[in-house]
């Protein structure tokens, strides 16, 4: 196969382009999309990449290694520290179990103590990536699951500092005939010498995060160029990499730890909205890159074995965190997708494997045979979720649709209101305030059953399910609202209801300007920009502080309101066809800038004549 | 007092200032309190009970007051309260307009611009304080705003404050409902 950078990159962003989008057409998440991708140009479909597996995790690595820099970059220690509870309780016990139960396992099994401990470490962890993708598509970050679910993956990654400095310790306690070759640079010297070592490179990433980093960050940030502070942002992750493979540390720690220290300063969000790109895309190449090193001619050979070895896995780690979610009085439904969510082995096992193979801690085909695992769990966990949320949620826990005496039933209501966050809440309140019981759908089951109890008619589940709507009435109603925040969700459910159910007249809430020119863009004829209001009114409470006549700023505000909506209107017939490409943050400074140069054109304050005494005067003046 | 933009407005804020310290005035400027229009019934019919006097201060816009005051007029004055077989909350006690209009005294005449009286546009207010069991008393007129002189408008405002310091000092007032324009008591 030709090895040129060009084709190879041609090669991984066709696949990409094509995937990516199927995945998505047939509701599979792109984690999913991405995987496949990889399984079909990997060596053993077309085998257009990547005869060797090494080249593919070389390259994959990156993309951990940038998203272990972002994670940390989010992980302030404030916000550490007001999750402590959830972390120890939730995440130190998910950590320490599944580890001591898969150490026993495999100890009794008949491995070595080294191994036993190098792979049920690696085997507790879960795959902050598809986990967070997954539960971010099925708006769940907010819920019990959700919550859990991100204390725990914050323990998982905290846990990689202490596993990936500890595992020169084993390989040491080992004593095998360590192939120097391979080695890290520092190999030669002794194990205790080389822990050292690893403690002083991660000291340095700390000292010099605060002393070097950030003085460098503001000086690039003075000329003022912002390709130069990509630069300087590509420039530190790869420093940081760079180190670490000096003392033979994964690259994704020292990253992370540089993210942690940098979450404090004040380039925090320029970082992330800098690097973000690169890691979207290093990411997408990673999943391609575990596509691909399924090594499907030794899962052939031990098929029964691999498969058998994945089901136990995954079955044994969400035994355990359904445990866990039990113990804290998480309800069942909640649980079990945490539980489902959280059960794959996660990306830091292909780190810590082929640290472990480089180590002579684990032979070659063990580590083959458990990567294997590894992806084929990841690959497992978007389908496990969505038989949980087909066949399993419906049945268990919170229902769908409560049982109520048949004659409570037939009376099916106007009004649909989809989503019971703060904002649907509010709308559900004053309509019921008012004698209108909507018809409420959400997909929070603790908020559901807390709402079942107040004797609101609820739905549970995916809003964005035909079946679903049509339980709770869609082909009766006559309004759906779609108080949902999710602007990908709303965007589902709108084109879902116009197709299926296109007599309900739709009321949607959005995000914000760009939301609401992608719902102009569906035909959607009420769309409620949800700051808009309470915006304008702080404004009007401002002007009336300032002297300014309540009434006037009364009308004023309509109508700035009014010009607000109509100028979305404007906006969405003159934007071309190109916006699809143009990047969230571009897009929303255009439209600001649009909205303010159409204000300076109209001045529309100036044509308020109302109640205006001059104008008769110089009216009357003129007639004499 | 309603007045939609008071900040554009001589007369009517020239006359609420003079009055505005005052000791047992109290003004209640409606478009200010109310801006969307949504009136705080109780609170209103409080006030109104604990007067003696009620002033309407506002401008004549198409011969008659500014809709804010006839919204309150249609919230405040509820059946079984301020009227009906129940309604004696206000009972006895005085009330009158007081008026800008940008057309002079003589275009409200039979012979002027706008054909009839001041006193005729005025009868629905009239009527409502008879079937509230008010006195109503004539009304005082601030008339040609338009090209008012600023020395004009100055002694009109002070004859303003005037009639009010007689209607809260004064113990006997029934007198004044022969004049045909408040403008013309005398203290």
């Amino acid at each position: 196969m030709e090895n040129g950078f060009l084709f190879q990159a041609i090669i991984y962003l066709s696949a990409a382009v094509v995937c990516v989008p199927l995945a998505k057409k047939i509701g599979m998440g792109s984690v999913l999309g991405y995987l496949l991708a990889g399984i079909i140009i990997g060596p053993y479909v077309f085998g257009f990449i990547g005869e060797e597996g090494e080249d593919i995790m070389h390259f994959a690595e990156f993309g951990v290694v940038m998203m272990l820099f972002l994670i940390g970059l989010e992980l302030e220690p404030s916000k550490l520290w007001k999750m402590r509870q959830m972390i120890t309780r939730v995440g130190l016990s998910q950590v320490l179990v599944t580890t001591l139960v898969f150490f026993g396992i495999l100890y009794f099994m008949g491995l070595g103590w080294r191994q036993a401990l190098t792979i049920s470490t690696s085997l507790a962890l879960s795959s902050t990536a598809i986990t967070l993708q997954s539960l971010k598509e099925k708006d769940q970050m907010n819920s019990a699951a959700g919550r859990n679910s991100f204390a725990v993956l914050l323990m998982q990654d905290i846990a990689v500092i202490p596993i990936l400095a500890v595992l020169p310790l084993i390989a040491l306690a080992a004593t095998s005939d360590v192939d120097v070759d391979h080695m890290s640079p520092i190999a030669q010297f002794s194990g205790w010498l080389q822990t050292l070592l690893v403690f002083g490179a991660v000291i340095l990433v700390v000292v010099s995060g605060r002393y070097a980093i950030i003085p460098m960050l503001k000086l690039v940030a003075k000329t003022r160029l912002r390709e130069l502070f990509v630069a300087g942002a590509l420039l530190i992750v790869l420093g940081i990499a760079f180190l670490m493979e000096m003392v033979g540390l994964s690259p994704a720690l020292g990253t992370f730890l540089g993210g942690v220290i940098l979450a404090n300063s004040q380039f925090k969000h320029e970082l992330e909205s800098d690097l973000e790109p690169f890691k979207g895309l290093l990411l997408g190449l990673f999943f391609i890159a575990v596509g691909a090193s399924i090594n499907f001619g030794l899962i052939g050979e031990n098929a029964l074995m691999v498969f058998a070895a994945t089901l136990s896995i995954l079955l044994i780690k969400s035994l355990i965190l359904l445990g866990i979610g039990k113990m804290n009085k998480i309800s069942i439904d909640q649980t079990l997708i945490f539980a489902l969510g959280l059960s794959q082995v996660g990306e830091f096992a292909f780190v810590t494997f082929s640290f472990a193979t480089e180590l002579n801690i684990i032979n070659a085909k063990t580590t083959e045979i458990l990567m294997a695992v590894t992806a084929i769990s990841m690959t497992f966990t978007p389908l496990l979720l969505l038989l949980n949320e087909r066949l399993l949620l419906p049945y268990i826990g919170t229902k769908e649709k409560e049982e109520k005496p048949q004659d409570e039933m037939d009376e099916s209501n106007k009004v649909i209101l989809a989503g019971f966050s703060h904002y649907g809440s509010t709308v559900g309140r004053f309509l019921r305030a008012n004698g209108i019981k909507p018809t409420i759908l959400d997909s929070d089951s603790d908020r559901v059953n807390l709402l079942r109890k107040m004797g609101f008619e609820v739905f549970y589940g995916d809003v964005t399910r035909t079946d679903l709507l049509e339980m709770a009435g869609a082909r009766e109603a006559t309004i759906l609202i779609s108080a949902i925040r999710n602007p990908e969700t709303n965007y589902r459910l709108v084109t879902l209801v116009k197709k299926h159910f296109p007599h309900l007249e739709l009321m949607v809430r959005s995000k914000d300007k760009r939301e609401a020119l992608e719902l102009l863009d569906l035909e959607v004829p009420h769309i409620y920009m949800q700051n808009l209001e309470s915006a304008v009114r702080m404004g009007k409470d401002v002007l009336v502080k300032m002297g300014y006549r309540a009434h006037t700023v009364h009308r004023l505000a309509q109508d700035f309101i009014k010009y607000d909506e109509d100028s979305m209107v404007e906006l969405a017939k003159v934007k071309n066809d190109k916006k699809a490409f143009i990047s969230t943050v571009k897009k929303s400074i255009e439209i600001q800038e649009n909205l303010l140069s159409f204000e300076l054109n109209k001045r529309f304050s100036l044509n308020d004549h109302a109640w205006d005494s001059e104008t008769i005067k110089e009216g009357e003046e003129k007639d004499k | 007092m309603a007045h939609p933009k008071l900040e554009h407005s001589k007369v009517i804020s020239g006359l609420t200032a003079s009055i505005d310290d005052l000791e047992n005035v109290q003004i209640t400027d409606l478009y200010e309190r109310y801006p969307d229009f949504n009136i705080d019934v109780q609170h209103e019919q409080e006030l109104l009970f604990g007067a003696d006097i009620v002033v309407w201060l506002h401008p004549l816009y198409w011969y008659t007051g500014p809709p804010l005051l006839q919204q309150w007029i249609d919230l405040v004055l509820e059946y079984n309260w301020a009227y009906g077989h129940k309604g004696t909350y206000l009972k006895g006690k005085y009330l009158f307009n007081a008026i800008s209009t940008g057309g002079s005294p003589e275009a409200y005449s039979a012979t002027g611009h706008h054909g009839y009286p001041l006193k005729e546009f005025l009868l629905p207010y009239k009527q409502t304080a008879k079937l509230c069991n008010m006195v109503y008393l004539p009304p005082f007129q601030i008339a040609g705003t338009h090209n008012i002189t600023q020395e004009q408008l100055h002694h009109e405002i002070n004859k303003f404050k005037a009639l009010i310091l007689h209607l809260r000092d004064s113990s006997n007032i029934s007198d004044l409902e022969s004049l045909s324009f408040l403008n013309d008591f005398k203290q």
